[in-house]
């Protein structure tokens, strides 16, 4: 049952014992870690769709495999998959893999997403006006697009069954997917949950961050003085979270811990932060208190870090009164850069970034950056460097104000 | 043994009917479905059918709240819903309440979403940034939040509209961890032509209408209110692998009830298609039945928010002592949910219902 929950018991330890991840850096986990460890930046002029008269030319795009994993989905359902369910199913396969689950009647899905299927909405439309007679494939975009049915498709490809939830928080969207699954298993309402982000480029997102002008002409470099602008990308992550006491039962290899998650709401404006950061203060500090650690205990800080000169003044000068002295210490990057936002996907992909960090024990290197916003008193990594990393902080922010904070540990 | 701690403590509607509750009740009380309206389809010289929530007359104050002036008709119809179900946190305003907020869409910003896209395929260059942040799911709980101040914690769910039942469980649950003090749960849509477009492939006789439904969930032992939420079923997911029918069958097994006196609000709306897994499982109800769509119209998300709008109306005004609502989504999950008398001496809500309020 929903609702009246289960008997109230000690909240147990959660841990990642799968991740998928799928961007513009590749497919997997292997050239995602060595893209972020080495700070490589994955964009290109846009070949989706037409940019011609867009402000800005290059986004961070996937190039999908011809072929996708074997999974129980029949052939029509796979041919029914758009561009993000593509992505979703890719990133879903390598962590179900990587986990060992196996199907089940039982299993939680939780997604973050802004656009679902926008592709498809965008070719329903245009057909729908263009020829307004012709019906043909137009049933079929009309269900692909819900994100829902992109997220039943997920739990078919693994012959599992469960219920779906998902939040739609702008771009803090993967973090509170991610965050929601750390609920459900601590309130106990599950042992296991599948959660994760995902969103394709589209060009209406596109059109609709150029048209705020939000997008960089140049080079998206957070936390720069000279920072122009954020840069899209397009990818998914799934992870596998349980009970540490579920994982320990099937002797599963344990990627890390999930140890905090926090999240609130910034009234300041639809598209702009606070600008001290109230919020982001909040969540931050919130998140450590749930994890029952100080600032001076975290050891690297995957910011939201968008580029944009709103968003990165408000995070710094939060993270700055946050971290109090360890700020000028702590290191900080924001693989936007490498990779684009993510927009639904990002926090979950971030999520993953961090993972990497701690079981690799280095630091990920932000793609592009010269020289710091005077709202930055923290280091912002820009050169590939290993580092002792116990606890990994993500922040994840989103239009209408929505913020989100997930803390890992390592696992030994 | 009923261990449930959560009540609903206020409700909130728009809908075709009008803007509020008593509207809503007046037009499910006289059974008849309301007058269908034309909405033009580009390309087409046959109008396609909805029914429209009529304008507000006169128009509501809060409408000019800076952060609603331009957003489309879903986040005034959620914004009108949540004021209504919120009014009795307000009538004691020395109570400071942290709020969280739930709101739940299955089609979304629609109208703002077409007309930037449009735009867009016209020329990118003048696309208009005012239009593009309020085409997320996420900008009807942003300016909500703004509205009530009180708001610390916001979710936009999407799904198919069993999910508004999803939407519920999660107040409860942020109650019942004491994250927040009270926590109002809205379902809520608006339409365009493009919407009824894509409904006419699924369902022929389903009139597309829009709108909203709020109900404002408090602990039980800290407001005083009428109604009880008593259960909440689990999540019953379907799809191609899994029959739909099978699914509303087991919704249907996990809620008591039928007993003569008691209500069943369904989602029924008169397709034999759309409505055959919903009409299979509930075969054995002898209680009364109540089919809002058949009246109201295809509303998605609002339309499973009106059922549980109705369903705990119709228990504070003192016409049944329970009531089931039957969610069968319309490609995720099917969800039931009960709810209950708080105590045999409810008060009856006002005549005119526009507080929402539901007494004890």
């Amino acid at each position: 049952m929903l609702f009246p929950f289960p008997p109230s018991a000690a909240a147990p330890r959660i841990v990642i014992t799968g991740a998928g991840i799928v961007t513009a850096l590749g497919i997997g986990w292997k050239p995602n870690a060595e893209g972020f460890r080495a700070g490589r930046r994955a964009f290109r002029p846009v070949s989706l769709f037409d940019v011609s008269r867009q402000r800005a030319k290059v986004a961070a795009e996937v190039d999908l495999p011809v072929t996708l994993p074997q999974t129980t989905l029949n052939a029509r359902q796979t041919a029914r998959l758009d561009r993000a369910g593509m992505m979703l199913l890719l990133a879903a396969n390598e962590a179900w893999r990587q986990a060992g689950w196996e199907s089940t009647e039982n299993l939680p899905l939780v997604l973050g997403t802004t656009s679902g299927g926008m592709t498809l909405g965008e070719a329903y439309f245009r057909q729908a006006l263009q020829t307004p007679l012709r019906k043909r494939r137009q049933p079929t975009r009309a269900v692909y697009y819900q994100a829902q049915v992109q997220a039943r498709t997920v739990l078919d490809a693994f012959d599992s069954s469960g219920p779906i939830t998902i939040i739609s928080n702008a771009c803090a969207s993967g973090s509170n997917a991610v965050g929601h699954a750390w609920d459900l298993i601590r309130s106990g309402q599950a042992e296991c949950v599948f959660a994760g982000g995902y969103d394709a480029l589209s060009e209406l997102v596109f059109s609709g961050f150029d048209a705020l002008q939000a997008l960089s002409p140049t080079v998206c470099r957070p936390f720069d003085a000279r920072r122009d602008g954020l840069a899209l990308g397009e990818g998914a992550t799934m992870i596998t979270l349980e009970t540490l006491e579920h994982a320990r039962r099937r002797n599963a290899p344990i990627l890390g811990e999930l140890i905090a998650y926090s999240t609130s709401i910034d009234h300041h404006h639809l598209t702009q932060p606070h600008p001290q950061g109230d919020t982001t203060l909040k969540v931050m500090s919130q998140a450590c208190a749930t994890a029952g650690i100080a600032p001076t205990d975290v050891d690297y800080i995957n910011a939201h870090g968008t580029g944009t000169v709103l968003n990165d003044s408000s995070e710094a000068l939060a993270i700055g009164r946050w971290a109090g002295s360890r700020a000028t210490t702590l290191p900080v990057s924001s693989t936007k850069a490498n990779v684009g936002h993510l927009l639904g996907a990002a926090g979950a992909v971030e999520a993953v970034v961090c993972l990497m960090a701690l079981r690799e024990q280095w630091l990920p290197t932000q793609g592009a950056f010269e020289s710091p916003d005077p709202a930055c008193n923290f280091p912002i990594v820009n050169k590939p460097r290993d580092a002792r990393i116990n606890v990994a902080l993500s922040n994840s922010f989103g239009f209408g104000g929505v913020n989100a904070t997930l803390i890992f540990r390592r696992w030994t | 043994m009923d261990v449930s701690r959560i009540v609903i403590a206020g409700l909130g509607a728009v809908s075709p009917a009008g803007w509020n509750v008593a509207a809503l009740r007046e037009a499910l009380a006289k059974g008849e479905p309301l007058p269908v309206q034309s909405v033009e389809r580009p390309g087409w010289q046959k109008p396609l059918r909805a029914r429209l929530v009529p304008n507000p007359v006169p128009r509501p104050e809060f409408l000019a709240h800076p952060r609603l002036r331009r957003t489309s008709p879903v986040t005034h119809y959620a914004a009108a819903a949540a004021l209504e179900a919120t009014a009795c946190l307000r009538a004691s305003p020395e109570v400071k309440r942290r709020l969280g907020l739930i709101v739940c869409l299955q089609a979304g910003c629609v109208q703002y979403t077409c007309r930037f896209f449009d735009e867009t395929l016209k020329n990118p260059a003048t696309a208009s940034p005012l239009l593009f942040p309020e085409t997320v799911y996420a900008a009807p709980g942003s300016h909500i939040a703004a509205l009530l101040k009180d708001v610390t914690l916001v979710y936009s769910l999407v799904g198919d509209p069993a999910s508004f039942l999803q939407g519920i469980a999660l107040g409860a649950q942020w109650l019942e961890e004491k994250r927040v003090d009270a926590c109002l749960v809205i379902g809520a849509e608006e339409l365009n032509w493009i919407l009824a477009d894509a409904l006419r492939y699924f369902d022929r006789s389903a009139i597309l209408t829009s709108g909203a439904g709020a109900l404002c969930l408090c602990r039980e032992n800290e407001v005083a209110a009428g109604v009880k939420l008593a259960t909440i079923t689990d999540a019953h997911t379907y799809s191609m692998h899994r029959n739909r029918n099978l699914a509303a069958r087991n919704m249907r097994r996990q809620l008591d009830g039928g007993t003569a006196g008691e209500l069943l609000y369904d989602g029924l709306g008169g397709s034999p298609r759309a409505d055959e897994a919903e009409r299979t499982a509930w075969k054995d109800w002898s209680g009364v039945r109540l089919s809002p769509k058949r009246i109201l119209g295809e509303g998605l998300m609002a339309a499973a928010a009106w059922q549980c709008v109705a369903a705990c109306d119709a228990i504070a005004n003192g016409r049944s002592t329970a009531a089931n609502v039957s969610l069968v989504g319309s490609n995720q999950q099917t969800i039931g949910a009960r709810f209950v008398r708080t105590s045999p001496s409810i008060s009856h809500l006002s005549a005119s219902g526009d507080a929402g309020n539901i007494p004890a």
